[in-house]
């Protein structure tokens, strides 16, 4: 794969070129809050900033998203018709992706789109339509801990472009084979650009203040890991709301309804969290996650065991702190780690 | 007294509760991991009471833990209440949730609490913000590589300019002295923005200001008034709010809300202090109590012996606004 070189000064141009045949996205702040938002084409896009309140998962996984409509037609001679839902209409580039975001949501691949029994059309139409330009972190936040998490600050990892940020001029790595192409007409980087990203690589690193270990975890049996003594005092604030698994770019559990209205209706799937009565409710009445502990615990257990045992080694958290940030009573998961792994 | 010395009191009436087993546990605030999030903290002896704080940035109300504790345990708490915390406990005293014997009040004057996204704001939406000290008047906001002075009473929750009464109105034991009851806002003036609006203008500034919502929920869960073991909003059987994120169904979840809060919201400002998304979310709850101190001259939890307005009937009940 090549690295090449872009101008920030050329950035609008080339992103301009990109917007022929895709809708651009990237971070911008609106109302004080750092959101993703349309890119206009010919607009720079930011260029410093932290990360995002909350995940762009939203781009593959909306929070309520249609899975098809239905007609309930009684005098029609097929009965009930249905009807999917179309396809993404026009491809898009997501530019300047946090690497911790563009790592979920390869991580999120291999749960959406297992096998040929289980590969989810609404994830994968999305993914296949959109091309990440990931922005390498110079300056990571205090609450960063994503070289702990099979990440770092410019992880290439589930990005196609990665965009370092060497000052007035940006070095593109080609990470896949879509993002080659999206940056095949750039300029070759000189060895001295490929020193600087280095540097800045080894510098962001460095950067990452706070660390968790795992191998106490993976060590351990499942079971050891459920029966911990530390579940009563880790659960023991939690307000079983949904902002930790909502603001989470890893976490991914839905929920699907029909809703009907007269003789039509449509089938949507909306975000579960794992803190919610609702949330593994059977319809006998009983829950086997009836109590706070059992839900909070299984928040920590899917990410940091569960996933890592089904899933070769993944973690189901890539350290981007942003549940550190909002938890509104600040249940710091790399404090939960730290118990788990103690 | 300042934080520190208010801070040295409480953990040393913790210690003493503790030490002689007059409460099993003593629920406060501990430092939290990031700066501006000080977090509850439940004590169970008298070491790990040292771990107890105080500052401008307790923020939880934690009268919303005296009723969501693991089942089983009863036996009598003490609880660092201020003002408001303290006009909750009232109010579930009076809704049965609680007995006053069970709960002892440590109570302490607030100082008006804030809000940690109106000191990003001030300092810079992007700025990483490692410490927020109080001194006196001002906060000492401090990221590497520079420090900012900001008017504490710039960067207070919205709820604290307007509070009725900062001062705890029970407690078993006072930390520090009492302050000036209020900051001198007048909450009629602020509390239901929607008024001055034309009522065709009003469902769309009402969609606008919950437009950011992500139905979290933490809003609810944060409250000490919302304590149904099924909320409505998780009712399966029937399912009476829809859940998706349609505009129609995130303010169906809003105002079911606050119409359950009417007569019993303190203003606390929990609700607005958990938000991840920033949103105004007194801005329903705060025109519902202003109905109800103008039809019934009612407040919440100021005293323990008035009853509800809205939990009885009077054959002269204002109805007015029935049409």
């Amino acid at each position: 794969m090549s690295d090449k070189i872009l101008k920030k000064d050329q950035a609008a141009s080339f992103l301009a070129e990109l917007a022929q045949k895709r809708d651009l996205h990237a971070p911008a702040l609106a109302g004080g809050r750092l959101v993703w938002a349309p890119l206009e084409p010919g607009q720079e896009p930011l260029w410093q900033f932290n990360n995002t309140a909350l995940s762009p998962k939203e781009f593959f996984f909306p929070q309520t998203e249609c899975m098809m409509r239905f007609t309930n037609a009684q005098d029609h001679e097929e009965g009930m018709v249905m009807h999917s839902e179309p396809e993404l209409a026009r491809e898009r580039a997501l530019v300047n992706m946090r690497p911790c975001d563009a790592k979920a949501f390869g991580v999120l691949d291999l749960i959406f789109c297992q096998d040929e029994m289980t590969d989810d059309p609404y994830w994968r139409d999305k993914r296949e339509k959109s091309l990440i330009i990931a922005l390498a972190c110079n300056d990571p936040c205090p609450t960063c801990f994503c070289t702990s998490m099979n990440c770092g600050p410019h992880s290439e990892a589930g990005a196609d472009v990665l965009l370092i940020d060497l000052g007035d001029k940006l070095l593109a790595k080609g990470v896949s084979d879509q993002g080659e192409a999206a940056i095949a007409a750039l300029p070759a980087a000189t060895d001295d650009d490929l020193a600087a990203a280095a540097e800045a690589k080894q510098m962001a690193e460095a950067a990452i203040i706070t660390t968790v270990e795992m191998d106490q975890i993976n060590e351990r049996g499942l079971m050891e890991l459920y029966e911990a003594g530390h579940w009563d005092r880790t659960q023991e604030s939690c307000l079983n709301c949904g902002t930790c698994t909502f603001c989470c770019p890893t976490c991914h559990c839905f929920d699907i309804q029909d809703e009907t209205q007269g003789p039509a209706g449509r089938r949507v799937r909306n975000w579960d969290y794992c803190m919610s009565y609702l949330f593994t409710l059977h319809g006998s009445g009983h829950n086997p996650r009836g109590s706070k502990k059992d839900r909070v615990r299984q928040r920590f257990m899917h990410k940091f065991k569960y996933i890592p045992v089904k899933r070769g080694g993944e973690i189901g958290c890539v350290g981007c702190g942003r549940c550190v940030q909002l938890c509104p009573v600040n249940i710091d998961v790399r404090e939960v780690v730290r118990d788990m792994n103690a | 007294m300042d934080n520190q010395a208010i801070a040295q009191g409480i953990r040393e009436a913790a210690q003493r509760l503790l030490a002689e087993g007059l409460v099993d546990c003593v629920l406060g605030y501990e430092a939290g991991t990031v700066p501006m999030r000080e977090r509850p903290f439940f004590a169970y002896t008298p070491e790990e009471a040292l771990r107890l704080t105080w500052s401008g940035f307790c923020c939880n109300n934690l009268a919303n833990f005296l009723i969501r504790r693991p089942q089983g345990e009863t036996g009598k708490v003490a609880v660092v209440a201020q003002g408001c915390v303290s006009r909750n406990i009232v109010g579930l005293i009076k809704e049965h949730q609680l007995s006053r014997e069970q709960v002892h009040v440590i109570g302490v004057a607030s100082p008006g609490m804030l809000d940690r996204d109106k000191v990003q704001a001030a300092v810079g939406a992007d700025k990483v913000i490692s410490a927020a000290h109080e001194e006196g008047d001002e906060l000492l906001v401090e990221g590497p590589g520079w420090q900012e002075r900001l008017e504490r009473k710039k960067v207070m929750r919205d709820n604290c300019y307007t509070c009725v009464q900062r001062n705890p109105v029970i407690h078993n034991e006072l930390i520090g002295e009492e302050s000036e009851p209020t900051h001198g806002g007048v909450i009629d003036k602020v509390a239901a923005p929607w008024e001055k609006l034309d009522p065709s203008e009003r469902l769309a500034a009402f969609g606008e200001n919950y437009q950011d919502c992500i139905r979290c929920y933490a809003c609810r869960d944060a409250c000490p008034l919302c304590y149904c073991h099924v909320c409505f909003v998780d009712e399966a059987k029937p399912q009476w709010c829809g859940k998706t994120q349609d505009e129609a169904d995130v303010l169906t979840y809003h105002l079911l809300r606050a119409f359950h809060c009417a007569g019993r919201c303190t203003d606390c400002g929990a609700c607005e202090s958990a938000c991840p998304q920033g949103i105004k979310v007194r801005r329903l709850t705060g025109k519902i109590e202003k109905d109800v101190r103008e039809f019934y001259g009612y407040a919440p939890g100021l005293d323990e012996e008035s009853v509800p307005p809205l939990s009885v009937h009077k054959p002269d009940d204002p109805q007015g606004f029935i049409k």
